[in-house]
């Protein structure tokens, strides 16, 4: 395997900046944000000559390794900081480092207005570099050192303005619900050194050829709950929604482009493990089945258009884990689906903060209305992001998530056909709620208040989402010409064979997604743009759009399942810790001070007295040895 | 008579010595009565080493003397410190392990 | 094979109930310095014992270190501090002195019937062979082979006894020194003017001037704070009436 020494300037360089930017304080106000994008910048300059110097190998010598240093030396258990950058790292380091800068250069404007500015760059520098971290471990270990750090970056920048109580809550609950994923990967962690003997991937992927599948199945059910904990899949979703409580370039790089796509990352790093573990791979499926549709069904009643669009986010991100889930098939698309939405899904979440920027950070869609006009460039960068992300050719959507549904379909059987219809049912859910988005924003008529004055925003936000908007159309293309992804991650994932015979042909499924995508768009067209829409929410609505516009209850059920079970076992702990134990401590507190007093009648308090105590102590002894002796 | 009569008297004296510890009230007195009873016991290990034909009980004597040489003068040191304070050198006076 | 000669029987008869009594005696006298004096006799004997049993270094030592250093020690300290005359002898606590002498005798009892039951499993052997070379020699022998390291942790002992006696007994001014003038300005501002020329001399105007016999005042009483309170309270204080003349002759002769 080919060493480099200068993988670790990847991490090293936003690293430095959090560091510069926390420890110099107020005095880094006037230049801190410039040298985070700086150094955001050439940590991207440095993935880009990481790429070339990988281009220039042969296939086989692509991946490279870097030893930090030793970390853990116990026994026979050894284990190095090292770094590990191969053909599915390299995929990340490039949309980490470089969605990251363009989101560094839109908030230098986004948030030029906020005292805490240099703050929050460090903290995006914070996020970098652990999210780098994540994908750039070469074991579980290291990569939970990343996975616990974007988590703090992620609960440090939801709660950026934690002035607001609601805010502060959000990212508390994010926080906690991080941590039950969390929980997963340590316990994954652990029962892999338990029974495979090691934790970083090349010894867990040498170790599970001779496994037992139970061992590699517990593994699997705890990846993937670590994965659906922090890429909010179903059943720890919940915390997704309230996260868009940080600032939108926070949402758009660790909410939608970057950290929630952890959790595919993890499944396919870990693709030796799903292989071999069918049940594991089963659930997985399952999992990004149920999320893709809950995703798209909260998503369809959101009037929060960052709410929205994180409900789409949960819906892609389960596209992505459906994918994953189907074997060496779809892993490839999984990545492909992770890299395109992470340009269109950015780019619009840029988009609805320059939205907001122009709206006096107004987020209620019904709100706005006929933008256009007023944010011609956020409009159309916009727009492009929409249609990439409705599947629409040649944009970059289409192409992966065709290629996720074909393998849906191609998974064979009963599995196949349920798969592939959820998807297409999901295809057509994201098109009308994502077209109700573009008519509630943009087209339509006006409505908000008559104070308002929409306009468009600067060029450095605006540049920032055209460059997006150029990947969100081009990159599907790129990606598919002639199977460039799949190619290039062939060797991370072994040969990726072609199903020996197709359910159903490409050019079927992609008529029939198109299909979905017009129905979708259709009843979009007829519900808001050819009706008048309320700038209120109205209220007498059928129980099954107040149940979406809740989040489909998953707060409800949360509280009444977790929480207050919960906090009717601590009380009766606390009650418990209060009664018995510490009335037991207090009993035997209780009994010495009694028998102290007692005891302390019998001191005088005269040396002698104690004397002839010992005295006669030594007369008990000596006449015990007489008796004894005799 | 024999080698053991020694030991009766060391018996005879150590046992005066423990009572003096116990009824005497001048500090230096029961000082006195511990000496007492250290030779005592340096009597019986001098008795002993002669009996047995080796010289470890002398040896060990030895060391008594010498530890009970710097009891001695940390003790008395401890009764000037005492006097000094209270102006009293009974032991009944600083009992102030009762408060 | 050890053989008890009969001039050893003899001192030891002759001796031991000395010693019982000696230390019998510390117990009982009133004065802490005749117990010290009692006690100097019993560690005399114990000497002399050492000495019999073929212990010649220890007993030697015996006299250098007990009745030299400690004893003259214990005398040293009985002058700064044991001057409050004799000791009360009546018990304060009550039921301690029959508790303890009960104890004492039920221990010595004991003791002494222990001593006349065991037995030690060989004859006594005698330090002949282990004095070949001296006694000297040999303990040194024993001192600096065997019990080397117990040596010299007692060394180490030693100076801790000496630094700590010397913490102890070091005090710490808590205020400057009064001067002269201080003392002298205080003596004026204080009290009546009786005290301001200082006290009176012992034996002024007595007929004696020993520092036990107090100074007479004008009037031909003796006046008590002319002698040390340490005197007094020792009750070694002398009448000065005792040296009166018992005549005096008045008569004036003229020189011619």
């Amino acid at each position: 395997m080919t060493t480099s020494t200068s993988l670790m300037y990847l991490i090293a360089l936003p690293l430095a900046g959090a560091a510069i930017l926390l420890l110099a304080g107020r005095r880094s106000d006037k230049w801190g944000h410039l040298l985070a994008t700086a150094l955001s910048a050439s940590s991207f300059g440095v993935g880009l000559y990481q790429l070339s110097q990988m281009l220039s190998r042969p296939t086989e010598e692509r991946a490279v390794t870097q030893k930090l240093f030793s970390w853990i030396n116990v026994g026979t258990f050894n284990i190095d900081a090292g770094l590990l950058l191969d053909q599915l790292s390299i995929c990340f380091v490039l949309l980490i480092t470089g969605v990251g800068t363009l989101i560094h250069i839109y908030s230098i404007s986004y948030m030029s207005h906020d005292q805490n500015r240099r703050r929050f760059f460090a903290y995006l520098n914070l996020f970098i570099a652990a999210m780098l971290l994540l994908v750039l471990g070469d074991s579980y270990l290291n990569l939970y050192v990343g996975w616990e750090g974007v988590g703090l970056a992620s609960y440090l920048l939801i709660g950026f303005w934690n002035q607001k109580p609601a805010y502060a809550t959000a990212s508390k609950k994010a926080f906690v619900m991080n941590r039950v994923g969390d929980m997963g990967l340590s316990f994954a962690i652990m029962i892999a050194f338990a029974t495979l003997g090691s934790v970083s991937f090349s010894g867990v992927e040498e170790a599970s050829h001779t496994a037992s599948q139970a061992a590699l199945t517990a593994i699997g059910i705890m990846l993937l709950v670590a994965a659906a904990g922090k890429s909010a899949q179903f059943p720890l979703q919940a915390w997704l929604g309230d996260a868009m409580a940080g600032p939108t370039p926070v949402s758009a790089l660790i909410h939608a482009a970057t950290m929630v796509t952890a959790g595919v990352y993890l499944i396919v790093r870990s693709n030796f493990i799903f292989d071999a573990a069918p049940t594991a791979q089963l659930l997985v499926v399952i999992v990004g089945a149920i999320t893709l549709t809950f995703g798209a069904l909260v998503g369809t009643a959101k009037d929060d258009i960052k709410k929205a669009l994180a409900a789409s986010t949960m819906s892609q991100i389960g596209y992505m884990i459906l994918a994953a889930g189907l074997g060496p098939a779809g892993y490839a698309f999984a990545i492909m689906h992770l890299l395109t939405h992470g340009f269109f899904k950015a780019g619009m979440f840029l988009g609805a903060g320059s939205v907001m920027h122009g709206m006096n950070d107004q987020v209620d869609m019904r709100r706005y209305g006929a933008l256009r006009k007023f944010m011609p460039i956020t409009f159309a960068t916009f727009g492009l992001g929409y249609l990439a992300i409705i599947g629409v050719p040649p944009f970059a959507g289409f192409y992966s998530k065709d290629a996720i549904i074909e393998t849906a379909f191609n998974a064979g059987g009963i599995k196949g056909i349920l798969l592939g219809s959820t998807a297409l049912l999901g295809a057509a859910i994201t098109a009308f709620y994502m077209t109700r988005v573009m008519i509630l924003t943009f087209t339509s008529h006006e409505r908000w208040e008559k104070d308002q004055h929409p306009h468009e925003s600067p060029w450095l936000m605006w540049l920032p989402m055209a460059i997006l908007a150029i990947g969100s159309v081009s990159t599907g293309y790129l990606f598919t010409r002639g199977h460039a992804l799949v190619n290039w991650l062939s060797p991370v994932f072994g040969e990726h064979e072609e199903h020996e015979e197709l359910f159903v042909q490409p050019i079927v499924v992609s008529a029939l997604a198109l299909t979905a995508v017009v129905i979708g768009v259709g009843i979009a067209l007829a519900k808001y743009q050819f009706s008048e829409v309320d700038a209120e929410a109205p209220q007498n609505v059928s129980i099954f759009t107040r149940i979406a516009r809740k989040d489909l209850l998953q707060d409800s059920f949360n509280e009444s399942v977790f929480m207050r079970p919960g906090q009717a076992l601590t009380r009766l702990l606390v009650s418990t810790d209060d009664k018995v134990i510490d009335g037991t401590v207090r009993l035997v507190g209780t009994t010495a001070i009694g028998t102290g007093s007692a005891l302390r009648k019998t001191q005088t308090g005269f040396a002698r007295s104690y004397a002839a105590l010992i005295l006669i102590g030594a007369v008990a002894l000596i006449a015990g040895i007489w008796v004894v002796t005799q | 008579m024999s080698a053991y009569n020694y030991l009766y008297v060391s018996g005879l004296l150590f046992t005066i010595g423990a009572v003096g510890v116990v009824v005497r009230r001048n500090a230096i007195v029961v000082f006195m009565c511990v000496e007492l009873m250290l030779n005592a016991a340096n009597l019986t290990l001098v008795t002993f080493s002669r009996i047995n034909g080796t010289l470890d009980g002398q040896i060990v004597a030895f060391f008594t003397m010498v530890v009970a040489a710097c009891e001695v003068v940390v003790g008395l040191a401890i009764i000037v410190t005492i006097y000094r304070s209270r102006r009293s050198a009974s032991i009944d006076d600083a009992s102030l392990l009762k408060r | 094979m050890l053989e008890i000669q009969t001039p050893e029987a003899i001192m030891f008869w002759v001796l031991a109930p000395v010693a019982v009594l000696a230390a019998l005696g510390m117990l009982l006298v009133k004065k802490a310095v005749h117990s010290a004096l009692l006690l100097a006799w019993v560690m005399i004997t114990l000497a002399i014992f050492y000495i019999a049993q073929d212990a010649l270094f220890l007993g030697i030592v015996q006299i250098v270190v007990y009745t030299g250093a400690v004893m003259m020690l214990f005398l040293f300290i009985l002058m700064l501090v044991g001057v409050d005359a004799s000791d009360s002898l009546t018990e304060t606590i009550s039921g301690l002195r029959p508790i303890a002498i009960t104890a004492a005798v039920g221990f010595g009892g004991l003791f002494v019937s222990l001593i006349g039951r065991a037995t030690i499993g060989h004859k006594p052997y005698g330090l002949e062979i282990a004095n070949s070379n001296g006694n000297v020699q040999g303990l040194a022998k024993e001192l600096f082979s065997t019990y080397v390291w117990p040596f010299e942790v007692v060394s180490a002992l030693l100076i801790t006894a000496a630094l700590g006696a010397m913490v102890l007994a070091h005090h710490q001014r808590t205020v400057a020194r009064p001067t002269q003038r201080e003392q002298s300005i205080a003596r004026f501002r204080t009290g009546s003017l009786a005290g301001a020329a200082g006290l009176p001399n012992p034996g002024v105007y007595a007929r004696h001037n020993a520092v036990d016999v107090p100074a007479l005042l004008p009037d031909g009483t003796p006046a008590p704070n002319s002698i040390s309170a340490t005197l007094k309270a020792r009750g070694d204080m002398l009448e000065s009436q005792s040296f009166e003349l018992s005549e005096v002759d008045n008569t004036v002769t003229e020189e011619k």
